[in-house]
């Protein structure tokens, strides 16, 4: 299927709860309607997105906005999409481990490096950088510490002893 | 030993030399080393180990556990997160004990010098350094080179005596 048939079924079968990016050819969904629109890609047999190739995250600049894009695949009907989750002000996305393995990791990625949080997953805690880090470093508002256990972090050595 | 030195004792003989020379000696050539691939320098640790430079010709032979070897190289970028490890399997080696740090990652910080959030700026910040190996990897020659260097510092010790 094309974007065009894609975007048509899926108004059919859930109106008014996604809408498309102007100039891109992605579906943009609220975090409350995630769980049904995510649910109708996945189980919809004319869809039949069975493989979740990624999931990116991405801060749009006003340090409230952030996003979750979703990239779909169908290994059966062999189509693309890429659906796009914002939250403002820190609100949970619905987790879709339950749907995609694959989300798992992907997720605690997310949550590592740009802080977003995803209700309902197993098991949500860093998993790159170590447990105590201090924020969320892919925020454009991020500011690295100055020591870290002990072990300066600066730009640069000009202030060392 | 070089030729002459076995041409003068062919027969069951004595030598004498320096206590202190022949530990030298036999640790210098000896060095087994920590394999330690933290990133790409890792590579080039292989191929120095691998037959067509033959790391293992001036007695440098991998170990997989810190408790049996003699020198670490230190390959590849240390993160903040790595940085205690390698500070404490450094702990663990038997001393007498040496940190080759091989690249510009494991040397300063290499790529991630200026905004690598994530990277030690130096290993020499968690572990005393007796060698740099610079290069981004740097080539196999260039880790010979560094071990040779070592080596030669080895040399110069005196491991009975205390030290100056």
């Amino acid at each position: 299927m094309t974007f065009a048939d894609i975007i048509k079924f899926v108004e059919t079968k859930a109106a008014g709860k996604s809408s498309i990016i102007e100039g891109k050819e992605v579906i943009l969904v609220s975090p409350d309607n995630w769980v049904e629109i995510s649910t109708l890609l996945k189980n919809e047999s004319k869809l039949d997105f069975d493989y979740l190739m990624c999931i990116s995250s991405y801060d749009k600049g006003d340090n409230k906005t952030y996003g979750a894009a979703y990239n779909l695949f169908s290994t059966t009907i062999n189509h693309y999409l890429e659906v796009r989750v914002e939250t403002e002000d820190g609100t949970a996305i619905p987790s879709v481990t339950s749907l995609w393995q694959a989300a798992d990791w992907h997720e605690r990625e997310a949550f590592d490096m740009m802080g977003l949080q995803f209700e309902g997953h197993p098991n949500l805690k860093r998993i790159l950088l170590s447990e105590d880090w201090d924020g969320y470093p892919l925020r454009k508002d991020y500011k690295e510490p100055d020591y870290y256990r002990g072990m300066p972090v600066p730009k640069d050595k000009t202030y060392w002893d | 030993m070089d030729a002459t030195l076995l041409e003068r004792f062919d027969k069951d003989n004595i030598v004498v030399e320096k206590l202190d020379d022949l530990i030298n000696w036999s640790r210098a050539n000896s060095q087994w080393y920590f394999q330690f691939g933290l990133a790409c320098c890792a590579i080039e640790m292989m191929a120095t180990a691998a037959p067509r430079h033959d790391l293992e010709r001036f007695g440098a032979m991998p170990r997989a556990s810190p408790r049996q070897s003699d020198v670490m190289i230190v390959a590849g970028t240390v993160t903040l997160k790595m940085a205690e490890r390698v500070k404490r399997l450094f702990e663990q080696m038997s001393d007498p004990k040496y940190v080759i740090s091989m690249g510009s990652c494991s040397n300063s910080g290499g790529p991630y010098w200026q905004y690598g959030y994530h990277v030690l700026k130096g290993v020499d910040l968690v572990v005393p350094v007796d060698v740099y190996v610079p290069g981004c990897p740097p080539r196999p020659e260039a880790l010979l080179q560094g071990l040779l260097e070592l080596q030669k510092k080895i040399k110069t010790e005196t491991p009975l005596r205390k030290k100056a």
